[in-house]
């Protein structure tokens, strides 16, 4: 995903005179082609993320659109003041797209991940947030965000699923089960794993690559009532729950909220292997949504 | 009471700060920005209250925020808004509260409050103009010696002399508001900008050091106001 994203922002760069890219040393290298044609509008502030945000906002006070990029870590939850006043306070726009999101980074340890991001952004103001299940979508994304002015996060994952499915920001349905059946939903890179792990059960899945704004509207065309609800996120677990909550306040119905858990485990190993510590992995996933139902 | 703003100079604010602050006896004196403020507007910014958006125009970002009363005070006496909204503030539907707002006020680039957020947000706007081809506007930025103390100043610095963005100036208000006390334009010039100290009462030497800037390099202009306010 991370090459997709370099390949499309070059692109941008190329065409739109309005796009601009701001980085703190993070994946510098791959832009230094882009750098070198458009040396006004690829700026590298060196190891500063406090800085990094505040020259998107900057760029963005004078018409450009910034495309800000760094580790999840660094991008979200070391500028939490940033992100909220000198972009949302100043009604500034930007996109903001991370790499390593949640244990992407397992061998690095705690200090490179990022479970919480989205969970952070949650507490801001009309933030728009990308989590693409596929390579194939973050073109798509990327170029719809830049094209806009809101408050954009795109969160890249090294984990994918087999296929591309489209994103229209509506939940995308994957499986209809019998009337009765759960409703799963899985968002961005956990659809996989998903797959995997319901064989046999009764299950309506669908999919979303873009859980902010969050299709209410999708959610409760979908269920039946009472209604029975699990989400499956990349990040914190529960990160959506208040928002299935509301979106359901006048609807009988019970929620599983499956995520990464708030433990820090002071582990390294894989991805997968943290993956499966968290319950994410198809078994884990079977496991939980048996008990549920 | 209605102020005038026929007479020339910085007295004229003091009827404004009055109706600002409710206080009869409020001396320009308390306010450590005045004069800095004051210059800029009355001599050196490039901007116009008809047209306060121009593209063209010199952005004077107030990164410390605290205390605004002659920022809003200057502002009102050079048209960018009019002088009844002196007579509310902080009120409920008030534009104008103890810490300005870019989406409230016109005039106001940006808001601030939370130190050490301006002068990132400078170094953006100044690339940014550069990015268009604005190569003529000046990007000013007002700081307080205890702001500095904030380590998101310190990324902007040493990012803003590296990379030469003669565009950028800095103005630190010096009140002696730092607990520790440093070398404020020694925090500078060792990131190669050019440094400019001054004491803010002399306006001719304040203008001066405000258009000290030389090609290459950011510029910092150190305004000792004293200890007391």
């Amino acid at each position: 995903m991370r090459g997709r994203f370099v390949e499309t922002t070059t692109d941008l760069l190329d065409h739109d005179p309005r796009t601009a890219v701001v980085l703190a040393d993070i994946t510098a290298a791959a832009f230094a082609p882009a750098a070198a044609r458009h040396p006004d509008r690829v700026v590298n502030v060196g190891i500063r993320e406090q800085l990094m945000v505040g020259v998107a906002g900057g760029l963005a006070l004078t018409g450009l659109r910034p495309i800000v990029h760094s580790y999840a870590t660094f991008a979200c939850d070391r500028v939490y003041e940033q992100l909220k006043l000198d972009l949302d306070h100043q009604d500034a726009g930007a996109v903001l797209v991370s790499v390593g999101a949640s244990y992407d980074g397992s061998e690095y340890g705690r200090t490179h991940f990022s479970p919480a991001d989205v969970a952070l952004l949650d507490t801001l103001v009309d933030w728009t947030v990308h989590v693409p299940g596929h390579p194939d979508e973050v073109e798509r994304l990327l170029r719809g965000a830049v094209g806009r002015d809101d408050r954009t996060y795109l969160r890249l994952s090294t984990q994918h699923n087999d296929l591309p499915h489209a994103g229209d920001g509506r939940l995308r349905l994957v499986h209809r089960g019998g009337d009765r059946a759960l409703l799963v939903i899985a968002v961005g890179p956990m659809l996989n794993p998903l797959l995997h792990a319901i064989g046999g059960l009764d299950v309506t899945v669908a999919y979303t690559n873009t859980p902010r704004p969050f299709d209410l509207a999708g959610l409760r065309a979908l269920v039946s009532e009472p209604a029975d609800v699990v989400l499956v996120e990349p990040y914190l677990a529960g990160t959506s729950s208040r928002l299935v909550a509301d979106a359901l306040a006048h609807v009988p119905h019970r929620l599983l909220a499956l995520g990464v858990g708030r433990v820090d485990l002071h582990r390294y190993g894989s991805p997968a292997d943290h993956a499966r510590w968290h319950g994410l992995d198809p078994a884990g996933l079977r496991r939980a949504i048996t008990d549920f139902v | 009471m209605t102020a005038s703003i026929q007479q020339s100079g910085v007295d004229q604010l003091a009827p404004l700060l009055r109706r600002l602050t409710g206080d009869e006896k409020h001396e320009l004196s308390a306010e450590s920005t005045i004069d800095v403020i004051w210059v800029l507007y009355d001599r050196v910014l490039r901007v116009d209250p008809a047209r306060p958006e121009a593209d063209g125009r010199d952005r004077f970002l107030v990164s410390k925020g605290h205390g605004p009363h002659a920022y809003f005070a200057v502002l009102a006496a050079k048209g960018f808004f009019p002088l009844s909204w002196l007579d509310d503030l902080a009120g409920r539907a008030s534009p104008l509260g103890h810490h300005p707002d870019r989406t409230l006020v016109p005039g106001v680039e940006i808001g601030s409050g939370s130190l050490g957020h301006g002068l990132g947000l400078g170094v953006g706007v100044a690339l940014g103009l550069r990015a268009q081809g604005l190569l003529d506007p000046r990007v000013y930025v007002l700081l307080g010696d205890g702001e500095l103390d904030e380590g998101a100043n310190h990324e902007a610095i040493a990012y803003a002399g590296a990379a030469g963005i003669d565009s950028l100036t800095a103005i630190v208000i010096d009140n002696r508001s730092a607990t520790h006390r440093q070398d404020l334009a020694g925090v500078f010039t060792v990131h190669d900008w050019s440094a400019s100290s001054v004491a803010s009462h002399d306006h001719d030497e304040l203008e001066r050091a405000l258009r000290g800037h030389t090609a290459g390099r950011p510029h910092v202009v150190v305004a000792d106001v004293g200890g007391d306010r």
